[in-house]
């Protein structure tokens, strides 16, 4: 039978199902035959908040949105285009951001009177047999009867062979998209390479889907994506977790220090734990420590000694470290803390985004505690803002805040990757001799940056602690001039940095003119996606994203003024835009959502039409 | 921790004084615990420079300040942390931790469990004064029931922690107690926690005149120090009272006291101390009761219970060689580029 071939752009899939439906793996198969073709992307996991809610209800559906194109992608999209839904509760959660007309692909298995009780199906009637589901594209299919039947003969347990089911859905993706298996069969072979009966099950499953579509007569039309023009390059598909991960070790490579980082297991920050416990060939230490406090304390004494010392958390976490991010502050030693920011507060979302932890970063310690804060704008920039958290805090002794959120952390794109030799060299110097008739810790270079010398070195023996220290010598003072002084040095030694970092540039847009959007971290897809938008329709608007939020790069606030107005959208009531307003004076307003869920760009591009009009 | 020791020492006990006024109240017993440490220092043959002190919060954690060695005070109930993290990076490092009951029963007892359970070599140094003494005399984890104090006009009501059994508890690998009022035992119990290799964890009842004047006096005063503490010494049979005639006796898992010359009773019948034997140093660590009690056990001075137990710094060392071993040194552009990448033209 003739198939009809159609070429799209871009498409939005969000793969949803039960926490045991392999939704994720899926969705991560899918992703990685998109990049390896080609395809610009950007996928956002959307995990259930406990570990095993129970099976079929709205708590435990498990989604993954994937958006892959022919063209540039930075968001993983708002509405979707198609719906994997595995069972009644999936297609429940996710109808409203299906796109009218968009495709349902939903395991008819999934819909039996039980699934939909669970769901919360009224009479237990399914959408799939009323018309309520009239506008959209149903394709119905009995994956569980179709694995069954492809397995019949395998020897395997019902059990094992349902497991197999996402191989089916993923094999009629990949029929309907136009892709090859090879990607995911290699995979298959390298997890599976040791038990044949379930690596052959999973190869059948994944091919009888491709061929249900192929010879199922329903299905007339696939579709193609050409690969995206992407800048010339190598590229590799990385999440945001890991790219933070690479980036340390990257940092303590060219540093040329031992890399030891010292934390305690949350969630959304465990995986820069785990993705560095696999690299102990580079000599990583990782302390796995008995709270978020030893997980900060243990990467100060490691500091002290030498070492590139990094601890990782989120918010909860951070807020127990502070007392020792205080006394990193004021041994002024090298000291990289990461947030991987959830909602908040307390407890909050752990599972869900936000950006609220902007103030806490800046502000959230006892005393006059300056600290640089700097945030990643995507996955793959967490490698880079991880690296320059590093190289900020070796080369100014000092605590450096790295801000990433729940989104950008497990969300994927591809990534341009650099060589060893494309990373700049970090500049590290220890103090090996008397910087005067005694040594003096506190005594200061051009950067107002103390001398690191380590224990061991003969003639500098020192003490330094948490007590207010006399200028120079590093003796406890509470001498009341000497604190001023000192508060006041610790407050230029932190603002100096801006010597030393980038100027803020323009994103996209004029660099004079109507409106300047914004925005820092995660927001960064979105609020891109959305000025284009609004400049195809003919509105004046510029777009800029904050890396260096502590300090500001020194042009900022002569770039803010250039407009006659700012957009500041935030995913959190407006803490970027206080200290815009309060540092500059600038009337900028906000765009807030506190909803645990990242903007789209389509609520930024109507905001900026607002503003324009 | 475990140190070659030396007949020529390669400083002096002066040399580790520094220029700073030491600024405890005067007759405060840390300051003859200052000096038995800076004469046992200078014995263990690591140079001056090797050695690190790392303290928390409280009196006695002003102690790095007064040793020209490497030091931090940190903050309150984490110098176990902190020392933590640097022995893992630096293992040529002569690591000494000191706290006191408030730093490490109290805000820092999580840490303290935890250091003693991973058996980091370092030393550690509970200066034990059963009260708050820089807040100016609230009551402490390890003062007694009953307790009057700042905070507690009407006595205390909290149970006090027994840091002995607390460290067994943990499994530590090196417990040991002594007091300030004796510099020979002291100094004895110091170079024994020098020489150990692991934690070393070592218990020292310190007089604060100031808000707890005369706590331990039963244990230090010559008047009733034979009767009241007894000094342990592995392969020793377990022996107090004025002329040594006081002995323990173990009845099943009970111990007893008896007269060695009454009852028909001899010294073949005692206790003979053995640092490697756990249960027995169970025992030894649960003599807490009062000395006011009737028919109290003497309280135990010196080496309760030592072991030997890999190192957390070695396990985590051989780890890190045994994958370069298989799998060969990290090679950073092969991490970079990762298992799948793909090239646009
Ligand atoms: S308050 Fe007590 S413990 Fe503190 S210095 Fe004075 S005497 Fe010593």
């Amino acid at each position: 039978m003739e198939k009809q071939n159609e070429v799209l752009e871009q498409v939005i899939i969000k793969f949803a199902g039960d926490s045991g439906d392999g939704m994720q793996l899926t969705g991560t198969q899918f992703t990685n035959t998109a990049a390896l073709f080609g395809n610009d992307l950007s996928t956002f996991p959307d995990f259930p908040a406990e570990i095993r809610a129970p099976q079929g209800t709205l708590a435990g559906v498990s989604g993954y949105q994937l958006h892959f194109g022919s063209v540039n992608i930075y968001t993983p999209g708002d509405k979707c285009d198609v719906l994997v839904a595995m069972n009644a509760a999936a297609l429940k959660a996710n109808l409203k951001n299906l796109k009218d007309g968009g495709i349902i692909i939903a395991n008819s298995d999934g819909f039996d009177p039980k699934n939909l009780r669970l769901a919360n199906y009224p009479d237990g009637k399914s959408p799939l047999e009323d018309d309520s589901l009239g506008k959209y594209n149903v394709i119905t299919i009995d994956v569980t009867k179709m694995t069954r039947a492809a397995l019949v003969d395998s020897g395997l347990g019902t059990k094992e062979i349902d497991r197999a089911k996402n191989m089916f859905v993923l094999g009629f993706l990949y029929w309907m998209y136009n892709r090859s298996l090879d990607i995911t069969i290699k995979f298959l072979e390298d997890k599976f390479g040791k038990k044949p009966a379930i690596l052959d099950a999973n190869l059948k499953v994944l091919r009888a889907g491709y061929n249900y579509g192929d010879t199922t007569e329903t299905f007339r039309t696939r579709f193609q994506v050409q690969p995206a023009k992407m800048a010339a390059g190598s590229y590799r598909n990385i999440m945001g977790n890991q790219a933070t991960a690479i980036g340390l070790v990257a940092a303590s490579h060219q540093a040329e220090l031992p890399l030891f980082v010292g934390t305690y297991p949350i969630t959304p920050a465990s995986d820069i734990l785990h993705e560095l416990s696999k690299h102990k060939s580079f000599g990583v230490k990782t302390f796995q420590a008995e709270d978020e406090i030893a997980g900060i304390c243990t990467a100060i004494g490691a500091s002290f000694g030498g070492s590139l010392a990094v601890t990782t958390s989120s918010g909860p976490g951070i807020a127990l470290k502070g007392e020792a991010m205080g006394l990193g502050i004021m041994l002024e030693i090298p000291l990289v803390i990461i947030n991987v920011q959830r909602g908040g507060p307390s407890t909050g979302l752990p599972t869900k985004t936000e950006q609220s932890d902007l103030l806490q970063a800046l502000y959230g310690r006892n005393g006059e505690a300056p600290m640089p804060v700097i945030a990643a704008y995507s996955p793959a920039n967490c490698f880079n803002t991880a690296f320059e958290a590093c190289r900020i805090a070796l080369e100014h002794m000092t605590p450096v805040m790295m801000l990433s959120d729940g989104y950008i952390a497990n969300g994927a794109e591809p990534w341009q990757y650099p060589t060893s030799g494309d990373l700049k060299k970090i500049d590290v110097k220890f103090a090996t001799e008397k910087n005067g008739e005694n040594f003096l810790p506190y005594k200061r270079d051009e950067k107002l940056s103390r001398p690191w010398a380590l224990p061991g070195t003969k003639g500098l023996e020192h003490r330094i602690g948490g007590l207010e220290k006399q200028h120079e010598t590093g003796n406890i003072s509470y001498d009341s001039d000497n604190h001023q002084f000192m508060v006041r040095m610790r407050e230029a030694k932190v603002e100096k940095i801006a010597d030393y970092i980038p100027q803020q540039t323009l994103d996209s847009g004029p660099e004079k003119g109507k409106l300047l959007v914004v925005g820092w971290g995660s927001t960064y897809g979105a609020i891109k996606t959305a000025c284009k938008m609004a400049r195809s329709e003919g509105y004046d608007v510029a777009h800029a994203q904050i890396t260096y939020l502590k300090p500001f790069p020194k042009n900022l606030g002569e770039m803010l003024f250039n407009y006659d107005k700012v957009l500041v959208p935030e995913m959190n009531t407006g803490q970027l835009l206080k200290v815009l307003r309060d540092k500059y004076f600038v009337p900028a307003i906000g765009l807030n959502k506190i909803m645990g869920i990242p903007f789209s760009a389509g609520e930024i591009k109507d905001k900026i039409v607002e503003l324009c009009k | 921790m475990d140190t070659a020791t030396t007949s020529a020492p390669l400083f002096t006990s002066k040399e580790l004084v520094t220029d700073q006024e030491v600024r405890w109240c005067p007759g405060c017993g840390d300051y003859s615990i200052l000096k038995q440490v800076q004469t046992v220092i200078p014995e263990l043959g690591i140079p001056r420079e090797k050695f690190v002190f790392i303290s928390g919060i409280g009196c006695s954690s002003r102690f790095p300040y007064y040793m020209e060695t490497y030091g931090m005070h940190s903050i309150h109930g984490r110098a176990t942390a902190i020392a933590s993290g640097l022995r893992a990076t630096r293992k040529d490092l002569s690591v000494w931790i000191v706290t006191g009951d408030g730093d490490s029963m109290s805000i820092g007892g999580n840490h303290f469990i935890h250091l003693l359970r991973r058996n980091l070599n370092v030393n550690v140094l509970l200066f034990n004064n059963q009260i708050y003494g820089l807040t100016k005399g609230q009551y402490s984890p390890t003062s007694e029931e009953g307790k009057v104090t700042k905070s507690t006009p009407y006595g205390s009501i909290d149970h006090p922690f027994n840091p002995i059994a607390l460290a067994m508890g943990a499994d530590g690998t090196f417990i040991a107690r002594s007091m300030d009022r004796d510099p020979v035992h002291l100094k004895e119990m110091l170079r024994k926690s020098a020489a150990h290799k692991g934690t070393s964890f070592l218990e020292i009842y310190q007089n604060c005149n100031v808000f707890n004047d005369g706590t331990f006096e039963m244990f230090t005063e010559k008047a009733t120090k034979k009767q009241e503490a007894l000094f342990v010494e592995t392969g020793k049979p377990l022996l107090f009272g004025q002329n040594n005639e006081l002995g323990i006796k173990l009845d099943g898992f009970k111990p007893v006291v008896v007269n060695i010359n009454e009852n028909g009773n001899s010294i073949n019948d005692i206790w003979v101390h053995d640092t490697s034997d756990r249960v027995k140093a169970g025992i030894l660590s649960r003599f807490f009761d009062s000395p006011e009690k009737e028919g109290h056990y003497p309280r135990p001075f010196g080496v309760f219970y030592e072991e030997d137990r890999p190192c957390y710094e070695d396990v985590m060392e051989d780890q890190v060689n045994q994958v370069i071993a298989a799998k060969g040194k990290g090679n950073l552009d092969k991490l970079l580029r990762g298992s799948e990448v793909w090239d646009i033209k």
